[in-house]
């Protein structure tokens, strides 16, 4: 028997990842309780490492291996970069969030590393068995995340929420992949792909299959109508792990719609393209609108992040490289602008006040008007409004549908912008036009946070200005 | 002198704004009069060194931004834009004049978003490529919305969400339409540009054209304001600061009307020319109908924001009569049609440089009695002439120019656009000319019963005439108002050539 040795360099940051976090575990165990700050260094120095890991390989060509299972190519290496540094400052926010509310536990790092080696997975996955695990493997630690607070019953109900809802997803997600490879007899991606290509004629069972697997992506993305998990477990979420789950998740979950359509079924895009267009414009619409009805500030982030999967799905469904260059600017953009908006509602909290009502944000601009300026261009920015990095992220996916001759879903995504910018301008309007109501809040958070989240939010304003060299590195990705 | 330079005029206010907001309140009204001083300043070469003979962009400065999408740092002026350029750093030194005692909440942040806001207007008019021009439109629109939200009056939040998202839903299709255009240049991204002057050579078809100009029509419709997209105008006038008015009415409303010279007119001429007289029928509407309402206003400030609308219809009115009169085959010869159609949106351009001094004047009158007796309701006062003499002087000056006396600057712009529609139809001369005497009518009105009279009541008998801050302001304001009345030459002299080449671009269909 001919055993091919898998190139076990390309899997290096995963392995790495892998050893790391079962070390720290480990580790963790053996600290007694001042010493916590070990495991929180080590889980930062792992996300180095794997940072160093991937930077060291990235560049060279598109390698698949493990029989066909893992592939490394430039988009991977660029969407784990991104997340290594999203999952870093999540940690860095969360430090004494969960250190204040009594949760400072060595698994609340480990489960994210774990999250993040899922997410890793599905970046790089090649073969539908592999997206599947990696996809397990971040859910799972997610489910757990969202409970970590555990005698909070708001809590623990988003957690047993996410985890029915989760797994009918990834029952379907299965059962759409188990059709696909019923037809095709193959898990591997590419394989797939040039079957489909071959065989127009087993179309209608293949798209039977599609439209289950497209649910499953649908619930991961948070796309309407498989949405109704979302704000529940923003909002039931300790907010370290709402920053968690609001950032780094999209994009391993744009990756993922990436290996599974545009590698694996570009032959079926007329049908998940109209699937999708159904997807966007119900996302754009009740995403926006109900948004407006919110007044926790959490449950607003989750209804405006639907409405941003609403654009990032529209990227996707141009079907064309400039339509996935620019989802993925936007999926990126999102997740810089999402982590800078739920960092100031963790930056303006303390232990027994969560900040997380929207009059909670009245009167900032008097309290500290940096933090609200900052904010002020975050909220901007999610709205579309130049001269922030959110104006261009929605250029491109418009230009993108336009090209294609989609006017009217050019229109319509517009026109639901205008819708939501009312609620953006509304957090605006709390905190620079109203008078500061009730427990004003004293900033605790220490310096590390407030600077990471100045130029969180600064960031957002110079790439909105200089945006072409992210843009530029996107279109690297899909050379 | 100096260089014409258009990035420091962009630049430099703005900078001064974030200095202003690093130095804190203390020294920000000098700061800011500096910084206001030095942009005016730097403005005057555009002016001087401005060669009329030619329509072609000049000071003209381009850098690549944005490789991918060929967006370029790309700026310059011709004829339409210098004059307003200018206009808006003139008027922002009033401003900052205008708000030296008054403002007393944040002022080092009020003076700042107004530098901004001053840079980032003067980049609207000189941004020749369409992204970035979509970039300053709506980054223009974050300064404004927070001076009438935070210093604005009892309903500010209602007047400035209503302003924002108006100004918002009008510009999100104008992206859409650019965007088809950017498309439209070229078959790869190499090929395409987002360029304004390229713009303007696209072939397009009729369809296209329509569609195009109904999207640019609802941008600029809403900023200019016409019938029926105006009414977040009274709103916003009323709440905002005298400041935020004076901006508002002297140069946001004046964007409205370079879009449609920048953008409709030259990129979609066939479709201006079928739909002209939807834009003339709107524009009579704001003129006589809109005259009425201003009529039988209670508040001063919203009186003021009415008779803008109906002055705002002269230049919508100016510039699309143009059409009216190509299609007019009683006017024998080109050469006839072409002047007539010149004298009409050369009307416009002095309607919109004077409505700039008049409505700024006026407002800033109303911010005058209002910070004496904080309130703005004509029925409040009576009399004040007896007592303010000099600021009445003033006030009955800008008044007379507001109903377009001759002498005055109002007259001036109104009389050519009138003169030119009586080319194109004598009903629509008939209409517009109403406003001689119905705008006549609701100002003077209200200046008789705010001025004269008896003192109407112990507060008005308490008032102080106007300090030497506001008499200068005032006085500056009124040189402006009768210079340009009496020789608006220097106005009309910069004009000619751009307007004889946009002239001669839309006579011809594109197709």
């Amino acid at each position: 028997m001919n055993i091919v040795m898998p190139n076990f360099a390309s899997v290096l940051p995963e392995m790495f990842v892998l050893g790391m976090a079962c070390a720290i575990l480990v580790i963790d165990a053996l600290l007694s309780g001042r010493r916590k700050v070990i495991t929180y260094s080590l889980s930062q120095l792992t996300l180095l490492g794997a940072l160093i890991l991937t930077v060291m390989h990235s560049g060279e060509k598109e390698v698949v291996t493990f029989g066909g299972t893992f592939v490394r190519d430039t988009m991977g290496d660029f969407l784990k970069v991104f997340i290594y540094v999203i999952t870093a400052v999540v940690f860095l926010y969360s430090r004494d969030y969960i250190k204040s509310r009594g949760i400072d536990k060595g698994e609340y790092y480990v489960l994210g590393l774990f999250g993040m080696l899922g997410m890793m997975i599905m970046v790089s996955a090649h073969s539908l068995l592999t997206i599947y695990l990696g996809l397990e493997l971040l859910s799972l630690s997610l489910y757990a995340l969202v409970a970590f607070q555990r005698d909070n019953a708001v809590a623990s109900e988003a957690a047993m929420k996410y985890f029915v809802l989760g797994a009918i997803a990834s029952g379907m997600l299965l059962y759409g992949m188990s059709m696909l490879y019923g037809v095709t007899h193959s898990l591997d991606i590419g394989k797939i792909a040039s079957y489909i290509a071959s065989h127009q004629e087993q179309q209608m069972i293949l798209a039977f299959g599609l439209v289950f697997v497209v649910v499953g992506l649908a619930f991961k993305l948070g796309a309407v109508p498989f949405h109704m998990w979302l704000p529940d477990v923003y909002h039931g979420a300790p907010t370290s792990v709402t920053l968690y789950i609001g950032t780094a998740p999209k994009i391993a979950a744009f990756a993922m719609a990436i290996r599974l359509l545009v590698d694996g079924m570009q032959g079926l895009a007329a049908e998940w393209q109209a699937m999708f267009m159904v997807l966007a414009t119900l996302s754009l619409a009740i995403g926006n609108i109900v948004a407006i009805a919110q007044t926790n500030m959490k449950r607003m982030l989750a209804y405006s992040t639907i409405s941003h999967v609403g654009f990032l799905v529209l990227g996707i469904l141009a079907g064309t490289r400039e339509g996935y260059v620019a989802s993925m600017f936007y999926t990126i953009t999102y997740a810089i602008m999402a982590l800078g908006a739920f960092g100031i509602i963790l930056l303006l909290s303390r232990k027994g006040f969560e900040s997380d009502q929207l009059d909670d944000f009245k009167g900032l601009a008097d309290r500290s008007p940096w933090i609200a300026f900052l904010m002020l261009l975050i909220m901007f920015s999610m709205a579309g409004v130049p001269p922030t990095v959110g104006f261009y992220a929605k250029l491109m996916v418009l230009q993108t549908v336009i090209d294609v001759d989609m006017l009217w879903i050019a229109i319509v995504a517009v026109l639901f912008s205008v819708v939501g910018a009312f609620y953006y301008l509304r957090v605006v309007k709390l905190m620079y036009f109203d008078k500061p109501s009730g427990s004003g809040s004293l900033i605790e958070a220490g310096i590390d946070t407030r600077v990471i989240v100045s130029s969180n939010a600064i960031l957002v304003l110079l790439l909105g200005l200089f945006p072409g060299g992210l843009i530029a590195l996107c279109r690297l990705a899909f050379a | 002198m100096f260089e014409a330079n258009l990035s420091l005029t962009i630049w430099i206010p703005v900078i001064g704004g974030l200095l202003i907001l690093i130095a804190g309140d203390k020294w920000s009204r000098q700061l800011a009069l500096l910084f206001s001083v030095a942009t005016f300043v730097i403005s005057i070469p555009l002016w001087t060194q401005f060669d009329s003979g030619t329509a072609a962009m000049q000071f003209v400065e381009k850098r690549p931004w944005v490789d991918t999408f060929n967006i370029y740092y790309h700026l310059g002026v011709d004829g339409f834009s210098m004059p307003l350029i200018v206009l808006t750093t003139f008027m922002t030194v009033i401003v900052v004049i205008s708000a030296w005692e008054v403002i007393k909440k944040r002022p080092a942040q009020y003076m700042a978003a107004f530098l901004i806001m001053e840079g980032i207007m003067v980049g609207v008019f000189s941004a020749l490529d369409a992204v970035l021009f979509y970039i300053f439109w709506e980054a223009m629109l974050i300064p404004m919305f927070l001076i009438i939200g935070i210093w604005g009056g009892p309903n500010r939040v209602y007047a400035t969400i209503k302003f924002f998202l108006y100004t918002f839903l009008g510009s999100v299709l104008m992206l859409v339409a650019l965007i088809y255009l950017y498309l439209k240049t070229g078959d790869t991204a190499a090929a395409r540009s987002f360029s304004i002057l390229d713009f303007h050579k696209l072939p397009l078809t009729l369809t296209e054209q329509i569609y195009i100009f109904l999207a640019f029509l609802l941008a600029f419709a809403v900023k200019v304001p016409m019938w029926p997209v105006h009414t977040w105008l009274p709103d916003a006038h009323v709440e905002a600061p005298t400041g935020g008015s004076v901006i508002l009415a002297a140069i946001m409303l004046k964007i409205g009307g370079y879009g449609f010279l920048r953008f409709s007119l030259p990129i979609t001429p066939d479709a201006s020319r079928e739909l002209d007289w939807l834009i003339i029928l709107l524009s009579l509407v704001a003129v006589v109908y809109i005259g009425l309402v201003a009529l039988v206003q209670k508040d001063m400030k919203k009186l003021i924001a009415y008779s803008s609308i109906a002055h705002m219809g002269f230049v919508t009115l100016g510039l699309f009569i143009a059409f009216a009169i190509f299609s007019n085959p009683e006017i024998a010869g080109q050469s006839a049609r072409f002047k007539t159609a010149a004298l009409g949106i050369e009307g416009a351009m002095v309607q919109m440089i004077s409505h700039g001094f008049i409505s700024g004047a006026m407002f800033l009158c109303v911010g005058v009695l209002y910070d004496r007796l904080h309130t703005r309701e004509i029925s409040a006062y009576g009399g004040v002439a007896n007592v303010m003499p000099k600021f009445a002087m003033f006030m009955v000056l800008f008044a007379m120019a507001n109903a377009g006396l001759p002498g005055t600057s109002g007259f001036v712009g109104e009389f050519m656009v009138i003169i030119s529609s009586f080319s194109a139809n004598i009903w629509y001369a008939f209409l517009a000319a109403t406003t001689l005497v119905i705008g006549a009518a609701y100002t003077l009105w209200m200046v008789r019963r705010v001025l004269y009279g008896e003192v109407a009541n112990d507060n008005v008998a308490t008032l102080k005439d106007i300090g030497t801050r506001e008499y200068f302001m005032l006085a500056l304001l009124a040189i402006a108002v009768l210079l340009v009345g009496v020789w608006p030459a220097p106005i009309t002299e910069v004009l000619h050539s751009s307007v004889n080449n946009l002239l001669q671009h839309i006579a011809v269909p594109k197709y």
